[in-house]
């Protein structure tokens, strides 16, 4: 802790500019503009759970009781589009801009101009996209994967390319910034080798988003000329294709499933080492894991693709390509439990999460081995099972991750202690009924209820209504995490130390809480011994 | 007023339920269609269904018996090596002999589950030698259906439009005030699950179907089938049944196609053979003069016999 370039920052943190509209609209700080990101995100992300409130509700019970069905459209395809790009993906790059530069040593990220561009862009993309529910014919309502031909009938298309052109820079412009700040402004001797893991997953998703966010531009381009500029691309009675813009998207969309997913695989090996006081098991596999993953994640789109009609080699080898894998998701799961195995565990609530993280997304791991099997996939397709199958991995997965890793740094971000007490009551809380909302729903898709219908047969009902109850208790779980960020950030009396966790490795914790407005404006020195992977040995 | 799904109905519907799904799991009665409390996946009621059945069966044990060792690792470890019980942290951080085990072993257990997975593609594949064909296409949001033909000769005419009932379709209204436990067929609940005219189809028979769509995807899923299977315009796909059991098995559009894509059911209803000719004859007979069956068509739907391979036309 007694780090000699920490020493230097001790007045820093008065150097944060004054007034509301310089401090965080003109920001190109990286704490600031993750701030930004972090309350963006989860303000997205009580909007996005708003939507699936209305969804749980109108199918509380067989028959229509609230919406009418082209509404209910509307809620699953904002709800999904909100979730994903507004809440997800710009958590993780708001942990990313705030601990990407104090994980390596660097004084800000590389381009922080850039930073507040990437950032700005957002807030406009979703009102354009939101306003949508407020016009004439609705929002888009086609679901968020934009099947041509429905989607080209709705009248509120161009908004949502619009949108989403707009996100996909964002994205791209936050992807390049990362990259460009870990290739180049790690302090002397942190290697590639010694990198916290979290940051080697931001690398590597960093590479995956600027390779398929143009791939979806390109795709949502194509739909807009087919609607207004007359092109055929999609359009099977003027020579096009409609199969054609599923594989473009599902290029884009797989990767995408896992830019959601590899950064919180990054804040998991971060956690787990820290509660159990040991290094993590197989770093070097660990971060090759990451790699195998995000190559495969090219070669598998058409896994979201069995039931149309592809001819029979290529379904297998999608299969199989699908199945693989299963094998380097499986070596960081026993890499997790081995991290585990022989440590001295304490389970503050991140521990709590990043463990209930394994167990739940590894169970949307198996959901996902199942459905990867062509013959049981045209069963399980588009029903109930897919539904919670995608939950597992991104409620369980990506959101319980997020969270880790909010009630994990932020006594660094504000200086003080959250109260654990209630952390563990959002826990408790959060991991009970999101199992009570989501595992029911694999039994309604083994029954055969399909997914995106706003009411369904009384066969259903019984697994409906206690998912639903799920849902709503899940929801309101998660005004406990507000009361307790409110209560962290404003009220909390306990001061958080430099270190925070007892086990705790890495540059991040040898900041003071909280951590100065500028930190590491000299290069830190490096000692092999503070890093959590300072001795990779083979 | 509210339909009053919970308050009218509920204890003793619950019960009887219960009771039904119970001893339909404990007597392993063939469920094709989705019945109360249904935890799993119907073994279905043709040659081919059993194929994704086995297959979800096996690979659940598969994740079950893993997760009961990964878990169990978890909780063991949880367990004994806490803090508070004094565990002091290890300082290693890898042992290559386990790692290749555990690389090894889902290998080899992924390849048995592919093999078998192949397997059952291989048969789902082969749609030669069907006795018979139907072309189904899918417009929002309603199915049509054409005969095309049956035992080597061509059907002429007879083809109909396939859409949700007329008493799902008045309670599904909003503030209907109609309850839809009240809507039944047979003492069976088919709200959302009946149409008008159902898929009248013969059982041990080969049935080759070509699908398509009219407007935008659909996707036609038949749960006892085993299989669903996307109906895209300007794209013939092709499937096929083989019905061991007579019976009504019901589905639904399985691919979103708009505001009423939760209203567009398929009814399928499986006669004998010779039922089946008899229902054929007379279908052929009512066309014959003036063929009004195919009158509500936005297109004269008589395909030439198609010669599609397994995907695309």
């Amino acid at each position: 802790m007694a780090h000699a370039a920490t020493q230097d920052h001790h007045d820093d943190h008065h150097s944060a500019p004054k007034g509301f509209f310089r401090r965080w609209v003109m920001s190109t700080n990286h704490k600031d503009i993750g701030t930004l990101y972090l309350v963006f995100a989860l303000t997205m992300f009580f909007i996005g759970g708003s939507f699936a409130m209305v969804i749980r509700a109108e199918l509380f019970k067989p028959g229509l009781q609230l919406v009418q069905p082209y509404f209910f459209n509307q809620m699953t395809t904002m709800h999904a589009l909100v979730m994903i790009f507004g809440a997800i993906m710009p958590a993780f790059v708001g942990l990313g801009n705030w601990m990407i530069p104090l994980m390596i040593g660097a004084p800000d990220m590389a381009l922080p101009r850039m930073n507040n561009l990437s950032f700005w862009i957002l807030p406009f993309a979703f009102l354009l996209m939101l306003s949508t529910l407020f016009l004439p014919g609705g929002g888009p309502s086609g679901g968020w994967t934009m099947y041509p031909p429905l989607s080209l009938q709705s009248s509120s298309l161009a908004y949502v390319v619009f949108a989403i052109h707009l996100m996909g820079i964002s994205s791209i412009m936050g992807a390049i910034n990362i990259i460009a700040t870990i290739l180049n402004m790690r302090a002397p001797g942190m290697d590639l080798l010694k990198m916290p893991i979290f940051v080697w997953s931001w690398l590597i998703t960093a590479f995956l988003l600027i390779a398929v966010m143009p791939v979806l531009a390109g795709a949502v381009t194509m739909l807009l000329t087919d609607k207004y500029f007359g092109t055929n691309f999609f359009n099977a009675a003027g020579g096009g294709d409609p199969v054609l813009y599923q594989h473009i998207f599902w290029f884009f969309g797989h990767p995408e499933v896992y830019i959601m997913i590899l950064p919180a695989f990054g804040i998991i090996s971060e956690i787990v080492p820290t509660f159990a006081r040991k290094p993590i098991f197989g770093y070097k596999a660990m971060v090759l894991a990451i790699a195998a993953i995000a190559f495969l994640s090219f070669i598998v789109w058409a896994h979201h693709m069995f039931a149309v009609g592809l001819p029979m080699g290529a379904e297998i080898f999608f299969m199989y390509a699908t199945m693989l894998i299963a094998v380097p998701t499986g070596i960081k799961v026993f890499n997790w439990v081995a991290t585990m195995w022989g440590g001295s565990m304490t389970f503050e609530t991140p521990m709590l999460f990043a463990i209930a993280f394994i167990i739940l997304f590894t169970l949307g791991g198996f959901s996902g081995l199942m459905m990867a099997l062509v013959p049981a996939d045209f069963q399980y397709h588009d029903t109930y099972f897919i539904v919670a199958h995608f939950h597992y991995v991104l409620v369980t997965g990506a959101l319980f991750a997020i969270i880790a890793a909010a009630y994990y740094w932020l006594p660094k971000w504000t200086g003080h202690m959250y109260s654990e007490t209630w952390g563990k009551i959002h826990f408790w809380n959060s991991v009970v009924w999101v199992n009570v909302l989501f595992f029911p729903q694999h039994f309604l898709g083994l029954a055969g209820m399909p997914r995106r219908i706003p009411d369904y047969n009384v066969a259903f009902a019984n697994f409906n209504m206690i998912s639903s109850i799920g849902g709503f208790l899940f929801g309101a779980s998660q005004l406990i995490f507000i009361g307790v960020l409110i209560h962290c950030v404003f009220f909390s009396k306990k001061k958080a130390t430099d270190r925070v966790w007892e086990g705790a490795k890495g540059l991040e914790w040898t900041v003071p809480s909280p951590a100065p407005h500028h930190t590491f404006a000299i290069a830190p020195i490096v000692r092999d011994e503070e890093l959590a992977h300072g001795h990779v040995e083979d | 007023m509210t339909s009053g799904g919970i308050r009218h109905h509920g204890i003793r519907r619950m019960a009887t339920v219960v009771a039904t799904g119970a001893f339909a799991l404990l007597c392993g009665v063939a469920r094709a269609n989705p019945v109360p409390w249904q935890m799993d996946m119907t073994k279905g009621a043709t040659t081919y269904s059993h194929v994704p059945y086995d297959l979800n069966m096996v690979s659940l044990l598969v994740c079950v018996v893993i997760g009961i060792l990964v878990y169990g690792a978890m909780f063991i470890a949880m367990f004994r090596f806490r803090k508070s019980r004094g565990a002091v942290a290890e300082k290693w951080s890898h042992n290559t002999v386990v790692e290749i085990i555990w690389t090894t072993i889902p290998v080899i257990i992924l390849a048995s589950l592919a093999w078998m997975a192949t397997n059952g593609m291989r048969k789902f594949y082969d749609t030669t030698g069907s006795q018979m064909t139907v072309k189904i296409t899918g417009y929002q949001w309603k199915w049509r259906y054409d005969y095309v033909d049956y035992e080597g000769k061509p059907i002429s005419k007879v083809g109909f439009m396939s859409k949700l009932d007329d008493l799902s379709n008045e309670t599904r209204q909003l503030h209907s005030g109609l309850d839809p436990y009240a809507v039944k067929t047979d003492g069976y609940n088919t709200y959302l699950l009946n149409v008008d005219k159902p898929l009248v189809l013969p059982i041990h028979t080969k049935i080759r179907f070509v699908i398509t769509a009219g407007d935008v995807i659909h996707s036609w899923f038949v749960p006892a089938f085993g299989w669903k299977m996307d109906a895209i315009p300007g794209v013939i796909n092709a499937a096929w049944t083989n019905i061991e059991k007579p019976g009504v098995y019901r589905g639904q559009c399985a691919e979103l196609c708009g505001q009423d894509h939760g209203y567009m059911p398929i009814v399928v209803k499986a006669v004998s053979k010779a039922d089946f000719a008899k229902w054929l004859a007379a279908q052929e007979k009512a066309s014959a003069p003036a063929p009004a069956a195919s009158a509500a068509a936005p297109q004269t739907a008589q395909v030439v016999a198609p010669a599609v391979g397994s995907a695309k036309g």
